[in-house]
């Protein structure tokens, strides 16, 4: 029993892994077929990692060890969390670990010392993106727990795997607070990965950069750590998503054949989430700095409505 | 069944009350009365519902009369009137948006207190839809209030319509056929006028912002 529960756990976190860059390249790759470009192929994210790999690790003579240590631990806090959320098998022991709220904590964790890091050099960019991080952060954290305050209200719990069970449990159930919760959740999905309306990924334009500002000053197998980080939190909250609204399909324990069509099944809804991505990347524009808090307020109302129509309409 | 079908209404109450909130947000004009015929086809879909759950045949006309008049005709007329004024790419300013939506979430709490002990006392299939047609009514109202140019306002004015109607299928089945069949037209009747009053303020004060007709003018 419990070497089929490490066997799952590893299947899942590996997957996790590996699917991650995949995700990254789709949505880029979809993004440039959009655009009317050629794109450089869904692979890319994996030949970038490979490349950084290889390559020399140069440190400013400023850095602290805070600087060297910090991006072993913002992957290590990624990988945590996409082990965490069941993707497509409930049956995870590290679940246990942490709840939905301590997830947030574990996100949070991973921004605070990224933030500290990039300041830590003492460059004008470092320090700017750093503000901007906290800045975009301490806006979408609040929204993001009320988004699983409402759908632990529905699932008297807020374990991650409870929710995915009584979401799917029992007979077929249309919550509208979900609804609200949903969209609550697409921006704060954006804000929180750095996507199109609040940052864009792919620039270095000072102006606008926020992620890319905070890493900077990496290079080599820290930066490849990094992005790395990056795409597996991106791949974190698809799987959040998936999990809290569109959990039809998600092995339960106790059940091997319906493993065999979860993993397709949940590959399909990474792709159709990358799909979304993409088209909301293209056709909204990027927005000024100062519109992020109107962008966010808007999540977190409503996401505080969904609560309120479940305390109203009881479902 | 029933059941799906009261989740279903519960679900396009929430819909109704995402859109009011969305028209809340919204600065461009031309995406004002796009949202207007999503809301209108959101009460169409709750009317046919209730219809076919309470087996009331009247609210079958009365959602055919709805789609053709609050989805079709009326957004239709109010994109002709925008391209003959010229407004399409009219961006208004308005008072910070964040503190608006504030305001909007304690109208929401106020109505949901309010229509608590209300949809007790109710025997309607669906009795916590007067809670959120009761926000939807404020917010509309709020709109009205904080919008400064004269088309949003009559948006804000058609989409308080829409509201009370959605109030009056969920809440008691939908009023008698003669009395909507006045109010349709009313409103139809509104549009046209509130179209030729606009067209008046344009060429009396060359502008749609109605603070101008705040000022006295001496001749």
């Amino acid at each position: 029993m419990i070497l089929r529960q490490i066997f799952l756990q590893s299947i899942v976190s590996g997957a996790s892994l590996l699917l991650a860059p995949l995700l990254m390249g789709w949505v880029s790759q979809l993004r440039a077929w959009l655009q009317n470009r050629k794109g450089p192929g869904i692979l890319q994210p994996y030949r970038a990692l490979h490349k950084l790999f290889n390559k020399d690790s140069v440190m400013a003579d400023t850095a602290s060890p805070l600087f060297r240590f910090a991006p072993y631990l913002v992957f290590g806090c990624m990988v945590l969390a996409s082990a965490i959320v069941p993707t497509f098998s409930t049956e995870l022991p590290l679940a246990k670990a942490a709840d939905a709220i301590a997830l947030v904590g574990i996100f949070a964790l991973a921004r605070i010392f990224i933030s500290l890091a990039a300041m830590d050099i003492g460059t004008a960019f470092g320090t700017l993106g750093a503000r901007r991080e906290m800045f975009v952060g301490f806006l979408a954290e609040p929204a993001l727990l009320m988004i699983f305050f409402t759908s632990s209200l529905i699932a008297h719990s807020t374990s991650l795997i409870t929710i995915v069970h009584s979401l799917t449990g029992s007979s077929f159930a249309i919550y509208p607070s979900l609804v609200f919760a949903a969209f609550a959740f697409i921006l704060i999905f954006l804000a929180e990965n750095a996507r199109v309306p609040v940052d864009n990924p792919s620039t270095h334009l000072e102006l606008t950069m926020i992620h890319e500002a905070l890493i900077l000053e990496y290079s080599g197998r820290h930066l490849a750590l990094l992005e790395w980080a990056a795409s597996l939190k991106l791949f974190a909250y698809s799987s959040v998503g998936i999990a809290l609204f569109l959990p039809w399909g998600i092995n339960e324990a106790g059940s091997d054949i319906s493993f065999l069509y979860a993993i397709p099944l949940f590959i399909f809804k990474l792709f159709s989430i990358g799909i979304l991505l993409a088209l909301i990347e293209t056709f909204s524009a990027k927005m000024r700095i100062f519109r992020v808090p109107e962008f966010l307020a808007t999540a977190f109302l409503l996401a505080v409505i969904g609560m309120l129509t479940y305390i109203l309409l009881g479902a | 069944m029933t059941e799906l079908s009261i989740q279903l209404i519960n679900l396009f109450a929430s819909i109704l009350l995402l859109l009011a909130f969305a028209m809340l947000a919204q600065r461009r004009v031309i995406n004002l009365v796009h949202i207007y015929a999503m809301q209108g086809l959101t009460v169409v879909s709750a009317t046919s519902i209730v219809a076919f759950v309470t087996h009331q045949e009247h609210l079958y006309y009365s959602a055919v009369m709805t789609l053709a008049l609050k989805v079709f005709l009326i957004p239709l007329v109010l994109h002709r009137l925008i391209k003959r004024l010229d407004i399409r790419w009219d961006v208004e300013t308005l008072i910070n948006i964040p503190s608006m939506m504030l305001v909007g979430i304690v109208l929401v709490i106020f109505s949901f207190n309010l229509s608590l002990p209300i949809s007790k006392l109710s025997t309607s299939v669906t009795p916590g839809t007067l809670g959120i047609a009761l926000a939807c009514v404020l917010l509309s109202f709020m709109m009205m209030i904080t919008r400064s140019k004269a088309l949003p306002q009559v948006i804000g004015f058609l989409s308080m319509e829409n509201a009370l109607v959605f109030a009056a299928t969920s809440a008691t089945y939908g009023m008698p056929m003669v009395v909507e069949l006045g109010i349709a037209l009313d409103v139809l009747v509104g549009v046209f006028i509130l179209g030729v009053f606009m067209f008046q303020i344009r060429e009396q004060f060359e502008s749609l912002d109605i603070s101008h007709l705040e000022n006295l003018k001496e001749e």
